[in-house]
């Protein structure tokens, strides 16, 4: 019984550690937890972009749930990402605005000439100081906002088919109700 | 007599050449020395984000120059070292930091390696003591 004992407790133990490490398999180190997630999202105003002299009030979101996605037209993730924001513009449901990083209004103009656009409004953040204080390190980013102004959620890399249905579209639901 | 000419000429245009592309890379970033020290210190204990392996005061990323800059501003500001990493924290996390913080979260990272050193330092004192009682046990035991 007790030889078994020790044979058996250090066997445990291996595949506890093999469980963890398995797990460790799966997980994307590029994938940064947000510590920003469940506090007040950043106030902010920012000119709105192709329409000068207008400006985009985060203050003025208060009352509704929305996404801001923070994107480019630099950054070739964000134009995997597009047709998935097209489809999600579809839905009245889903409010997404859009904040522009790091971009000239010409250029990020230009791509939703040619591909179209699924913003209610883009707020354009020129300098990246914006995005410094919602701790984007990376396009695309998508934050889900609550009418509180708290940030319920924190989408790191494109938002994919599976994770607008398993992980945004539920919560938006929540949020909304 | 001539050739050695060229070589010296050709020396020394190398010596300036790349002393003068020296002058180029140290050009200090801002105009405050002991700002850029204190930045350079202080940088050099937060992580860059994009690439991770990499140094705040080493990486070439946009968002690290454009996160430099920022230190930079907070540091004339008055900001002390405490204040500027607690700005950094906050937007992108304990992960910016090279030596995490002591928490409940971090507990286990900080004491785990020490508690595995007692068990096992447990371990092995009941296994030779068991061993050193007898010769008997020794041989049963094989």
């Amino acid at each position: 019984m007790k030889a078994t004992a020790k044979f058996l407790i250090p066997l445990a133990l291996f595949f506890v550690a093999v469980g963890f490490l398995f797990k460790g398999l799966y997980l994307d180190p590029h994938e940064v937890p947000s510590p920003l997630v469940g506090k007040p999202a950043p106030v902010f105003s920012a000119p709105i972009l192709s329409d000068a002299g207008k400006t985009f009030n985060s203050a003025d979101m208060r009352g509704k749930v929305y996404l801001l996605n923070v994107w480019a037209s630099w950054c070739g993730a964000c134009r995997d990402e597009h047709p998935v924001l097209m489809e999600m513009a579809k839905s009245d449901q889903i409010a997404t605005y859009g904040l522009d990083y790091k971009d000239t209004d010409q250029e990020a103009q230009a791509v939703l000439d040619a591909n179209g656009n699924p913003y209610k409004a883009i707020a354009t953040d020129a300098n990246g100081k914006i995005g410094i204080d919602y701790g984007v390190y990376g396009v695309p980013e998508t934050y889900v906002i609550d009418k509180a102004g708290v940030i319920r959620y924190k989408q790191i890399g494109p938002i994919t088919d599976e994770i607008l249905l398993t992980k945004i579209v539920p919560l938006l639901k929540e949020l909304q109700r | 007599m001539k050739k050695l000419l060229i070589i010296l000429l050709l020396i020394a245009n190398f010596v300036l050449a790349s002393s003068s592309a020296f002058a180029g890379e140290a050009k200090p970033l801002g105009d405050d020395p002991v700002l850029e020290a204190r930045l350079k210190t202080l940088s050099q204990d937060l992580r860059c984000l994009v690439c991770q392996n990499t140094t705040l005061a080493d990486s070439s990323a946009p968002l690290a120059e454009d996160l430099r800059q920022e230190i930079r501003k907070l540091m004339r500001e008055g900001k002390s070292d405490k204040e500027v990493v607690d700005y950094l924290v906050a937007r992108y996390g304990d992960f910016v930091l090279y030596k995490p913080p002591v928490n409940n979260e971090t507990a286990l990272l900080w004491f785990g390696p020490f508690m595995l050193l007692i068990i096992g330092g447990f371990v092995l004192f009941r296994v030779l003591k068991k061993h050193a009682g007898s010769e008997d046990i020794q041989a049963e035991d094989v």
